[in-house]
C-alpha cells in the first residue's frame, strides 16, 4: 500500500508543480489551441491606460472574459467603446500569468452596428456596379501571353511590391515592373488608388495592370470595395488583375478585374510567363525552322527532278510527233516524185542542157538527147 | 530620372508570333525555295534575338511619378 496515499501528502516520487510552472504550461496549452478568432460580446469597463493600452471586459449573458488591446491596435480602433457597446473582436485567447487570469489579446475591434452599415454599403455598391455591367463576364479580357511591362498599383511600402518583384524576377526577368504608388488603406486610400489607376492609362507601353495589397484585416480592404476604385479599375485600358491579399474575402475589385488572384504573388504568376517555358518554345521553333528549310530544300530538289523528267518526256513527245509527220510527208513526196512515174515505165527526154523535150518540134533530126529512165540516163538520137 | 517612353524593341509576344508564322510558312508545301531561304534567314536572326533577350535580361523595377505639370517620370527602384 502506498503510504503517501494513505496520508494524502506528496512524496518525493510525486511531481510537484510551482504556480509559475503551471501557469506557463496552461498558457502554452491554451495558446497552442487557438489561432486568432472573432468573438462577439458587449464591452464593459473599458479603461485606457497611460501607455495607450486598453483593458476591458467582454461579456454576454452567460460569461465574461478580460481583454487587453495593445496601444498600436487600440489606436486603429478609434474611440474607446462605451459600456454596453456590442462589438466583434479579433482575439487570441491566452493566460495572464501574473494573475493566473484567462484573457483575450485583442487585435481588432468593430462595433457590430458599423459592420451592419458596412455590409449594407457594400451591397449597395455591388448592386450599382452589377447594374452597370462591370461584373459582366463578356467584358473580361485575356491576360497577354508575354507581358513585358506590368504596372503595379499598390503601396510603395507594402509587402505586395516585394512579393510581385520576387516572383517576377524568378519567372520572367525580362519584364519591367512600373510601381504606381498609392495608399491602400486608411484615409485617402480611395482617392490615391483612383488617381493611380487613371495614371496607368497614361503610361506608354503597359501590357497589364495589377492592383492590390498584401494581407490585411477585413476593414483594411475597404478601399477595394469602393465604387470609385472599381469604376477606375474598369476604365483601365489594359487587362487587369486584382490581388487583394485576403484568401477568405472577395473584394469588389476582384469582381471587376479581368482576373482575380488570391495574393500579389499569385497575381505575378498569372501576369508573367515562365522564362523556362519561353526558352523551350524558342528551342522548339529553332528545330522546326531548321527542319522546315530542310523539308523545303528536299521538296525543291524533288520538284526539280520531276520537272526534268517531264521536260524529257515533253521533248520526246515533240520529237516523236515530228518524226511521224516527217515520215508522212516523205511518203506523200514519194508518191508525187517523177521518179516514181518513171518507175512505172515512163521515160523523160531531155536535151543536153537538161530541158525536157515535150513536143515534136523539140526533137531535131540527128540531134542527140537523153532519156531519163527510172535507174538513170540513156543516150539517144532523133532519126 | 527619365521621361516615360515606349520601348523601341517590339513586344516579345509579337516576335514569337512572327517566328511561329515563319515556321508555319516554311512547313507549308507551297513556299518557293528562294522565299523559304529568306524566311529562314529572318527566322534565325529573330530566334537569336529572342534568346538573347530572354537570357540576358534583368528585372527592371521603376516608380512612376506624375509631375506637377502632368508629365510622367520614371525612377529606378532598388527593389
Amino acid at each position: 500500500m502506498n503510504l503517501s496515499l494513505a496520508l494524502n501528502i506528496p512524496t518525493a516520487a510525486d511531481q510537484v508543480w510551482s504556480v509559475g510552472e503551471l501557469s506557463v504550461a496552461v498558457k502554452a496549452l491554451l495558446e497552442g489551441q487557438f489561432p486568432p478568432i472573432w468573438v462577439r460580446g458587449e464591452v464593459v469597463q473599458c479603461k485606457v491606460w497611460s501607455s495607450g493600452h486598453w483593458y476591458f471586459t467582454l461579456r454576454d449573458r452567460r460569461s465574461q472574459v478580460k481583454c487587453c488591446m495593445f496601444r498600436l491596435n487600440a489606436s486603429r480602433a478609434g474611440k474607446p467603446p462605451e459600456d454596453g457597446t456590442e462589438v466583434f473582436v479579433l482575439a487570441k485567447p491566452g493566460l495572464y500569468e501574473d494573475k493566473g487570469e484567462f484573457q483575450l489579446i485583442v487585435s481588432r475591434m468593430l462595433p457590430t452596428s458599423a459592420v451592419g452599415q458596412k455590409q449594407q454599403e457594400l451591397e449597395r455598391v455591388k448592386a450599382l456596379l452589377h447594374r452597370d455591367g462591370l461584373f459582366d463576364p463578356a467584358r473580361k479580357r485575356a491576360i497577354p501571353g508575354y507581358a513585358c511591362t506590368v504596372a503595379l498599383v499598390t503601396s510603395p511600402d507594402g509587402a505586395a511590391l516585394k512579393d510581385v518583384v520576387t516572383v517576377t524576377r524568378k519567372r520572367w526577368p525580362c519584364a519591367r515592373i512600373l510601381l504606381v504608388g498609392a495608399r491602400v488603406q486608411g484615409e485617402g486610400a480611395v482617392e490615391e488608388l483612383v488617381r493611380a489607376l487613371r495614371l496607368v492609362n497614361r503610361i506608354p507601353g503597359v501590357d497589364l495592370c495589377i492592383v492590390g495589397r498584401g494581407g490585411g484585416a477585413r476593414e483594411d480592404l475597404a478601399a477595394f470595395n469602393s465604387e470609385a476604385v472599381c469604376r477606375a479599375l474598369a476604365a483601365v485600358r489594359v487587362p487587369t488583375i486584382s490581388a487583394v491579399g485576403h484568401e477568405i474575402d472577395i473584394s469588389l475589385t476582384d469582381l471587376v478585374a479581368d482576373l482575380r488572384a488570391a495574393t500579389p504573388s499569385a497575381a505575378a504568376e498569372m501576369a508573367v510567363a515562365d522564362r523556362r517555358d519561353a526558352l523551350r518554345l524558342v528551342d522548339d521553333l529553332s528545330v522546326r525552322l531548321a527542319s522546315g528549310l530542310t523539308g523545303r530544300t528536299r521538296l525543291a530538289a524533288a520538284r526539280l527532278a520531276r520537272s526534268a523528267d517531264r521536260l524529257h518526256a515533253a521533248v520526246d513527245g515533240v520529237l516523236s510527233s515530228r518524226r511521224n509527220l516527217a515520215e508522212r510527208l516523205a511518203a506523200q513526196l514519194d508518191a508525187l516524185s517523177p521518179l516514181r512515174v518513171l518507175g512505172r515505165g515512163f521515160a523523160v527526154p531531155m536535151d543536153a542542157s537538161g530541158r525536157v523535150l515535150k513536143q515534136r518540134a523539140d526533137f531535131i533530126r540527128d540531134e542527140s538527147f537523153r532519156l531519163r529512165v527510172a535507174d538513170g540516163d540513156v543516150r539517144a538520137r532523133v532519126e | 530620372m527619365r521621361k516615360a517612353e515606349p520601348s523601341s524593341t517590339p513586344p516579345l509576344a509579337d516576335e514569337l508570333a512572327r517566328l511561329e508564322e515563319i515556321v508555319r510558312k516554311l512547313e507549308a508545301d507551297d513556299t518557293e525555295l528562294d522565299a523559304a531561304l529568306v524566311l529562314f534567314e529572318e527566322g534565325v536572326a529573330r530566334l537569336r534575338a529572342a534568346r538573347e533577350r530572354l537570357v540576358a535580361a534583368e528585372l527592371k523595377v521603376q516608380a512612376v511619378l506624375e509631375e506637377a505639370g502632368g508629365d510622367i517620370r520614371l525612377t529606378d527602384l532598388d527593389a
